[in-house]
């Protein structure tokens, strides 16, 4: 297997800030590398850096077996960026946004246009793509701007927190387009805030906060490297919670937390310690309507590697 | 029980037939066109950004004649023979200089030049495009200032093409003078201070010339700086290749002068320009 990308120890530093600390990052052809981590990790600095925007002060980076620094030319040929807002140009129609991406290209003009309407046909936009993009809505404008990133058939992807600002129904249409680009063949960076969009959409997750990887793997090692299996029974009548976490704690040798909500929660260390919950709450004649064995969600994860000194990831952009 | 999303899709695929064409030649010239045209696009779609460019010379021709022109020149009709050249160069000094310079801090802001710079495209071609996209706004413009003038009685006493040639004089004047502008935008950044920063910027060498008032009439100082004003041998040239006189040192002059402004505020605006974007 080859890399699609990868960058070596990337060091960026603004005056006395250090955004980048020795950054690793790699993905394999066809898969899409979720790179997660708060406000000011260094998500776009590294992106930057991938999309030849900004050099590094230190590492190196090869995207598409092409150094950034050496030939960044080369690079420009072979990769798709998309940035945190979109930059489609308002007073220009749909068509003319992609048209004029294919003619910097160096698509001819008849080129250009054909590739514009597959575009927006692939991205439900050929009824919209001769008005204007100031009347486009927020998901319409992302969808143009992802498109415009298309233009030029890349190799790699670079989407810069591509679903920032959209409202839930719209994020799990744009996560479906940008899944269908990776079945395609199109090796995707994302970064995102968004656990649950780099959950969603990621073979691989690297973590970095204050520019450094705190962690790489994929969503579920990730999950398992947090540690700790949870357990959570929902008893059918919630008067029988006190009975269900009486259950679960025989099963379990801990102590466990008060029912919340009419839901016993508690970690597992293993399987067999569900099995005795599942056998337990039979014994005891507890009927539940959820009986389950989780993994921790990313949040989870993502406070328990950064030491759960701070807050969550902050929503705003 | 929670599923985990975790595709399986890391099959190495050939990337072959995934490549955008071969450069063309002159890629420069080609992407600053193509990059115009954006621009000239965007402003016919925002009518008001011309309408201050082609209405702000008018107005001041306009304001000046009846204002001044009993004053300095005893007659209105006399007064606008004298002023109309200082108008026309003050015509392409101005004109689109601050739609100019907004233009390109929001394509700055607004991540549009993040995406034309992870394309291969020049990074001069950026500027050049807007820079360019002014020589349509200058024949607009200056096309709007005969008429009017024509209407208020000038007359040109020579002939089309010295006409024409006046204007070709005026729009390099102003197309070396525009990176002044690019140079500002470039700089500041910021919509506020770059609209007032660059309509002020071009006064002292548009009004400190003899396009109002005869320069013997000025303070010493204003008449040495009028005396240095590369802008009044401009109006010099115009003059001349309007109404008849001497021509050939103050074009020369003026042509020279655009050489050093455009030298000197291109190369800087292009060097700022890379290392404020990286």
């Amino acid at each position: 297997m080859s890399a699609a990308f990868e960058a070596e120890g990337l060091v960026k530093r603004f005056g006395r800030t250090t955004a980048l600390d020795g950054v690793d990052l790699r993905a394999e052809r066809g898969s899409v590398l979720g790179v997660l981590g708060p406000n000011g990790a260094g998500k776009t600095t590294a992106i930057r850096v991938l999309a030849t925007l900004l050099r590094a002060d230190a590492g190196r980076a090869v995207v598409d077996g092409v150094d950034v620094a050496r030939d960044p030319v080369s690079v420009r040929r072979r990769i798709g960026l998309t940035g945190q807002y979109a930059t489609v140009d308002e007073d220009l129609s749909g068509a003319e946004n992609l048209v004029l991406f294919g003619r910097l290209l160096d698509l001819s003009t008849l080129d250009a246009r054909a590739r514009a309407a597959r575009l927006l046909d692939r991205f439900g936009l050929a009824d919209a793509g001769g008005r204007r993009a100031s009347t486009y809505s927020g998901g319409m404008r992302r969808r143009l701007d992802l498109a415009a990133s298309l233009v030029g058939t890349p190799a790699v992807l670079f989407l810069d927190e591509p679903t920032t600002g959209l409202d839930p129904g719209r994020r799990e249409e744009l996560w479906q387009t940008i899944r269908s680009l990776a079945d395609d063949g199109t090796t995707v960076l994302l970064t995102t805030q968004y656990l649950e969009e780099a959950d969603a959409l990621a073979d691989e997750i690297t973590v970095i906060d204050e520019g450094r990887v705190i962690a790489h793997d994929t969503p579920a090692g990730l999950k398992q490297q947090a540690g700790g299996q949870t357990v959570v029974v929902r008893p059918r009548d919630p008067a029988h919670a006190g009975a269900a976490a009486e259950v679960v704690a025989r099963a379990t040798g801990g102590p466990v937390a008060a029912p919340r909500g009419g839901v016993v929660t508690t970690s597992v260390e293993d399987e067999r310690e569900f099995a005795a919950v599942v056998q337990g709450l039979e014994g005891a004649g507890v009927a539940v309507t959820e009986l389950a064995l989780r993994l921790p969600s990313l949040d989870e994860v993502f406070l328990s590697l950064t030491d759960g000194g701070r807050t969550t990831p902050k929503e705003d952009a | 029980m929670t599923t985990t999303t975790a595709p399986g899709g890391t099959t190495a695929r050939p990337a072959t037939g995934r490549r955008t064409p071969a450069p063309r030649r002159c890629p420069l010239a080609r992407h600053s066109l193509t990059l115009a045209r954006r621009n000239l696009t965007k402003t016919l779609r925002n009518p008001g950004e011309l309408a201050d460019a082609v209405i702000l010379p008018v107005v001041f021709l306009v304001l000046f004649v009846y204002l001044f022109g009993g004053a300095v020149a005893g007659s209105t009709q006399a007064y606008l023979q004298y002023l109309f050249p200082g108008i026309l160069v003050l015509t392409t000094v101005l004109t689109g200089q601050v739609a100019t310079a907004l233009s390109l801090v929001q394509d700055m802001k607004k991540g549009v030049f993040d995406r034309f710079r992870s394309m291969p495209v020049p990074r001069t071609s950026m500027l050049l495009g807007s820079v360019l996209a002014d020589a349509v706004r200058y024949v607009l413009a200056l096309a709007v200032l005969f008429a009017v003038g024509s209407a208020l009685g000038f007359r040109v006493e020579t002939g089309v093409a010295p006409a024409l040639a006046a204007c070709v004089l005026a729009a390099v004047l102003g197309f070396s003078l525009s990176w002044l502008s690019v140079l500002a935008a470039v700089l500041l950044r910021n919509e506020v201070m770059v609209s007032t920063v660059v309509f002020l910027l071009p006064f002292p060498l548009v009004f400190g010339t003899g396009m109002a008032a005869p320069v013997e009439t000025m303070p010493g100082w204003l008449q040495a700086w009028a005396g240095v004003n590369p802008v009044s041998r401009a109006i010099e040239a115009v003059q001349g290749l309007l109404l008849g006189g001497p021509v050939a040192g103050p074009a020369a002059a003026t042509l020279w002068w655009s050489g050093v402004f455009l030298a000197v505020f291109g190369t800087a605006a292009v060097v700022a320009y890379r290392r404020v974007v990286g």
